[in-house]
């Protein structure tokens, strides 16, 4: 196949490697049981990791996702008592996401400030507004929230598919369908390649950047209504640090930090992995959470290094 | 658009209502100085906006005395507060001048401070420890810099790779001896952070030494123009004849000096080697500081004493915040705020677009 | 038969610039930097927007606003360096924003073959499914046609598509371009190589100064016309030299090149230069002149060759390690390879001798600011202050600052590429005094020029280049306007 698909190779065959050491290492390791447990822990950050996928795509960077699934979560938790319906009041946060994201790619585009800056201020924003609508965590205790949790679907061997891990998936499939079918999802690409050409190809630059963000805000607010309906909860330090994770997840699964290579599906695995390595070492009871964060910066750093040198494989022959 | 149109724009716009009195302001500000002159201007504007906000509110806020033999009140307060702060700050700053960023210093202190804790564990003395965490911030900055000058990396990226694990090798150190969050004491240490020499805080007169050290290094050698040069303009330092590998390396190692000490002074502040929540966020102020003291992220100028502005003026809204009654809360959303503002008065485009009353076309 | 006709009478770029082009022709756009070729482009594909005048195609006037409005109206562009995406497929870079779709979604299958038809019609066949960035760049120049060729296109604007090929590269292109040809497109063809203008054109339209200078089938415009039309003035007016050069090279050469030079780059070449004298490098646009002064400066790192500095070999050449031996530099394009915008005057122009002696002994403040002094003064540099940020000066001044700097390193060898670009007249004839001056003083001076008559009034010796190669030298005595275009316009290399 083309060098396109070396990076999600690759993180496929880690994810691999890493899912058969745990088998080798423990018994029960190798089941769906443990599978559909490691989809269904890690479903809300893999859900704001898509979303955070084409922000990066597209040379930009999120830093508002843990602080937004963490303001869903507060802001859901806090309607609840008011009689909203957890889909009702999840939905209104979908919406908030999206205009909140898009409010983001304006400012980025219009007054052309580094994504990173504004998304910091973001993030600042959102969690303080979660800190300051309440300190503790509330639970949300309408009945949809025990029959979402209820519902699965089993998989052969003994597991479950839970009912965050089937949002996920769908999630997935329309994150794939957007990348990959259609011109907005192209245009992406192009400006995480090369803005200046592509604006010269006629990528409509402005509507493209808002829609980027707007994108990544819907995602990570969906990450944040999963969330909260997993814990059954709002909890307003909750995704601390969920950005980091999101991240490493992105370009675990094989998209290059400065935009314009990768695939959505890889951050599916990117954000596997992550999920495996904190399995594993909770399987272990001697190790600690120490090796989740060192593991996870050592796999960066390689395929970090691994990016540099296919980038420049193809770069360089373009370059005199 | 000229530049010097341009920066007349930017003036103007720096004031949301010009009317004719603070528009003459500018013809007098053209002096020699004019351009130390209206950098500073503003961030001084806020700082003592800020502060008098807080006397309004408090009457006594001003009000400096001695207890046990030292210095109290709230604008020593607000120093003693915001030193860890401003001397990351101001690595940041170097690094940002060499169109640079550091995300790592978090975790550089969550790893001086693992290294701390077990070194005074394992008996070693204390000059000695203090200099081993210093040495670990070095190692740190050798690291990024090779990521950054000798392969390459986006700045943003291979700095992200050491924010990511740093807080887990803290974690890692503090199992080498067993304990989650060993606590440790050390008069030496302990004294550099929290004690005071004379009325003054101990940590005050130290950064403010860092402070000096660095001026001296920046300013008084040539490298501080070095490193504005490679910031500023990659191809034509490289045609000056500036080795910009070496320069980015220079840089990157200030920086972690810088967040090395801080994370001195925390862990002795705090007893504990905490990585997990020691020096959480300070990479975000250190940048925010740098931003607010006029400095951007496109790199190319480095102002020490404006970023060390730049960390005050976040410690005294925080500061006044708590003075005010408001709870603790609103601090994060008010810094977004301030983050959001001042961005938007440097953007060229909104300010176009606000001279224009919205009319204006877009780009 | 398809005439098109477009007229645009703009300000400065441009002045009243009437330009044709007629279906199924080359017509080759020629003209220094600064002419005007860029700006008539960008107002045909909708880059820029024209102040007067008017657009026919087909004789209908039409308004051209947008590179999308351009490609409605069957005018495709290919832009100098390739502007599509490296990191996407090909199939992706032909399809972006114009993907075939079934059901609100993109048919890649489709697209595909679409894409697949496309090059064939160049007949190009090649995996499409690759990274267009994995691809040579005569390959990618290929695409980049193939883009903006759509199947009612009836003008292909191709902007120095030839600059980073080799000669087969070209050749397949020019093949290409041929066969458009055959079939009715007029193609405007913009390069700074003179060969391939006489290979491929059929009309030669020549701009200066944003004038159109001239125009005319290529057999009955001769190269050495078109030359001197480009670099200006007719041949007969310039017969004299301002003043004979009171001095002569004396003694051992300061500096010697022998065999410098880098694939792709330039070719190699010799070159001497003694304390006292100047040798100028001319050439047109493109011909090597600004790679002749990197590579001796290092600021292009050489793959053959190798070059000495008063008797003293340079190992690993650098600009470092020119400075230390004395060597400085002025780059042309100052914006991007110059100034420090952010940085003051006073700090732009003391980098030149703070380099050279390390970053640990700092000039003190009265040493900068004696020097800036000094230079401000001795090049007539405007500016209020020398604290002024350099960013804030006009282009000329700017240009003063660049060369302060290489002055103030008090080099032995100087290298002055384009010194005088962008300089208003009264700066223009302190810059050359100065030169005089300096090597009066004992400097030996490389000028890279396109203005001939600068060159021909401080030069002792030319270095004559054409398509990166260099290919003469003219001796004292015999450098006039007259025998640097016939070596540039005659030999064929």
């Amino acid at each position: 196949m083309s060098e396109r698909y070396l990076p999600l190779l690759a993180t496929i065959a880690v994810f691999s490697a890493l899912f058969i050491t745990g088998g080798l290492l423990y018994n029960n390791f190798l089941s769906t049981l443990v599978l559909g447990d490691i989809l269904a822990d890690n479903a809300f950050v893999i859900i704001a990791a898509i979303g955070t996928t084409f922000v990066i795509l597209s040379g930009g960077i999120d830093l508002s996702i843990g602080s937004m699934i963490g303001f869903v979560g507060v802001v859901m938790a806090n309607l609840d008592p008011l009689g909203w319906h957890p889909l009702a009041s999840g939905a209104a946060m979908l919406a908030f996401g999206l205009g909140f994201g898009a409010l983001q790619g304006l400012i980025i585009d219009f007054c052309e400030i580094q994504p990173f800056i504004v998304t910091l201020a973001g993030l600042f924003l959102l969690r303080g507004s979660c800190f300051m609508i309440n300190l503790d965590s509330v639970p949300i205790q309408h009945p949809f929230v025990a029959a979402f949790a209820a519902t699965s679907i089993p998989l052969p061997g003994g597991g479950f598919l839970a009912s965050s891990a089937i949002v996920m998936l769908v999630a997935l499939a329309i994150a794939i369908v957007i990348a990959h079918f259609t011109r907005f999802g192209a245009n992406i690409y192009a400006i995480g390649g090369d803005r200046v050409s592509a604006a010269l190809m006629g990528v409509p630059m402005r509507r493209t950047t808002v829609a980027i963000y707007a994108l990544g805000g819907f995602y990570s607010a969906l990450g944040g209504v999963i969330y909260a309906l997993y814990t059954s909860s709002g909890y307003p330090l909750a995704g601390t640090g969920n950005e980091l994770t999101a991240i490493a997840s992105v370009v675990l699964g094989g998209t290059v930090l400065t935009g314009g290579v990768g695939m959505v599906a890889g951050t599916l695995f990117g954000g596997m992995i992550l999920g495996l390595i904190a399995t594993l070492i909770n399987f272990n009871g001697s190790l600690n959470g120490a090796w989740i964060m060192i593991s996870g910066g050592v796999l960066l750093f390689l395929f970090i290094v691994m990016q540099r040198s296919l980038l420049s494989s193809f770069r360089l022959r373009g370059v005199a | 658009m000229t530049p010097g149109s341009n920066v007349e724009t930017k003036t103007a716009a720096l004031r949301p209502r010009a009317n004719t009195e603070t528009a003459a302001l500018p013809q007098r500000l053209h002096g020699l100085r004019a351009l130390a002159g209206h950098r500073a201007i503003w961030p001084l504007l806020a700082l003592a906006l800020i502060l008098a906000v807080d006397g309004a509110i408090s009457p006594g806020f001003f009000n400096v005395r001695i207890v046990e033999g030292r210095l109290f009140g709230n604008l020593i307060d607000i120093l003693y507060r915001a030193m860890p702060t401003a001397v990351v700050a101001l690595g940041m700053a170097v690094v940002i001048g060499t169109k640079g960023i550091d995300l790592s210093v978090g975790s550089v202190i969550a790893i001086v401070g693992a290294v701390i804790t077990w070194r005074i564990h394992s008996g070693d003395p204390h000059l000695v420890v203090l200099m081993a965490a210093l040495a670990v911030g070095v190692l740190c900055g050798l690291w990024n810099g090779f990521l950054v000058a000798v392969l390459d990396i986006q700045p943003i990226i291979a700095t992200l790779i050491l924010m990511v694990s740093g807080r887990g090798i803290g974690l890692m150190i503090n199992l080498l001896y067993g304990g989650t969050n060993p606590s440790f004491t050390s008069p030496l240490l302990q004294g550099l952070s929290v004690g005071h020499i004379g009325l003054v805080p101990t940590r005050i007169i130290l950064g403010a030494a860092i402070f000096g050290a660095l001026w001296l290094l920046i300013r008084r050698t040539a490298l501080g123009l070095f490193l504005e040069s490679v910031g500023g303009n990659a191809a034509a330092a490289d045609l000056a004849g500036i080795n910009a590998r070496l320069i980015k390396y220079a840089a990157y190692v200030i920086c972690g000096f810088c967040a090395a000490w801080a994370g001195v002074v925390l862990a002795a502040d705090t007893h504990t080697s905490d990585p997990v929540s020691i020096g959480l966020y300070i990479e975000l102020d250190a940048i925010l500081a740098v931003v607010i003291g006029g400095g951007s992220l496109s790199g190319g100028r480095i102002y020490l004493g404006m970023t060390v502005l730049g960390a005050l003026i976040i410690q005294a809204l925080t500061t006044s915040i708590l003075t005010s009654g408001l709870p603790p809360e609103y601090n994060l959303v008010v810094k977004a705020f301030v983050v959001i503002v001042v961005l938007l008065l440097q953007s060229d485009n909104l300010r176009a677009a606000l001279s224009k009353g919205f009319t204006g076309r877009k780009r | 038969m398809l005439g098109v006709s477009k007229a645009f009478p703009g300000v400065r770029a441009l002045d009243c610039v009437d330009f044709r082009v007629q279906a199924g022709e080359v017509h080759a756009l020629m003209g220094e930097n600064g002419a005007g070729k860029s700006t008539l482009i960008k107002i045909m594909t909708g880059a820029v927007r024209r102040d007067e005048g008017e657009i026919r195609i087909d004789g209908r006037p039409v308004e051209i606003n947008s590179p999308g409005e351009a490609r409605a109206l069957g005018v495709g562009t290919v832009y100098q360096e390739v502007n599509l995406i490296p990191t996407m497929s090909v199939t992706r870079n032909l399809t972006l924003g114009r993907q075939p779709r079934r059901f609100g979604l993109i048919s890649w299958r489709t697209a595909r073959s679409l894409a697949r038809e496309r090059l064939k019609r160049l007949r190009i066949d090649i995996d499409v499914e690759r990274p267009l960035g994995s691809f040579s760049l005569a390959v990618q120049q290929l695409v980049a046609i193939a883009r903006a060729l759509e199947d009612d296109t009836r003008v292909l604007v191709l902007d120095e598509p030839t600059a980073s090929l080799d000669a087969d590269e070209a050749e397949l292109l020019f093949q290409i371009v041929r066969d458009l040809k055959g079939r009715g497109i007029a193609i405007v063809f913009i390069t700074h190589f003179l060969d391939q203008v006489y290979k491929i054109a059929d009309r030669i339209s020549v701009l200066r100064n944003g004038r159109l200078v001239g125009e005319g089938a290529t057999a009955e415009l001769p190269r050495l016309k078109l030359i001197s039309l480009m670099l200006g003035r007719e041949l007969e007016e310039t017969e004299e030299r301002l003043e004979a050069l009171p001095h002569g090279a004396k003694g051992e050469p300061i500096l010697l090149a022998e065999g410098l030079g880098r694939r792709r780059v330039m070719a190699p070449f010799d070159l001497t230069l003694r304390p006292g004298e100047v040798v100028g490098l001319a050439g047109l646009l493109g011909s090597g002149r600004t790679e002749v002064a990197k590579l001796i400066f290092g600021a292009i790192r050489p793959d053959s060759g190798r070059i000495e500095v008063g008797g003293a070999r340079i190992a690993s050449h650098s600009p470092g390690q020119s400075l230390r031996h004395g060597m400085a530099f002025c780059p042309e394009d100052r914006k991007a390879e110059g100034i420090f915008a952010e940085l003051s005057v006073r700090e732009n122009i003391v980098l030149g001798l703070q380099t050279k002696r390390g970053w640990l002994s700092r000039l003190s403040y009265s040493e900068q600011e004696r020097l800036a002094q000094e230079m401000i003064e001795a090049l007539g540099i405007a500016t209020p202050d020398a604290d002024k940020p350099v960013g804030q000066l006009s282009g000329g001044n700017q240009q003063k600052v660049v060369l302060a700097r290489s002055l103030v390193s008090g080099p032995s060898i100087l290298i002055l590429d384009e010194p005088t670009r962008g300089i208003d007249v009264g700066a223009h004839a302190e810059i050359v005094t100065l030169i005089r001056k300096l090597c009066a003083e004992g400097l030996a001076l490389l000028v890279a020029s396109s203005e001939l008559d600068e060159l021909i009034a401080v030069s002792d010796r030319i270095a004559v280049l054409r398509d990166r190669r260099m290919i003469g030298e003219i001796g004292s005595g015999d450098v006039t306007r007259e025998t640097i275009i016939r070596t540039i316009a005659g030999a064929r290399s």
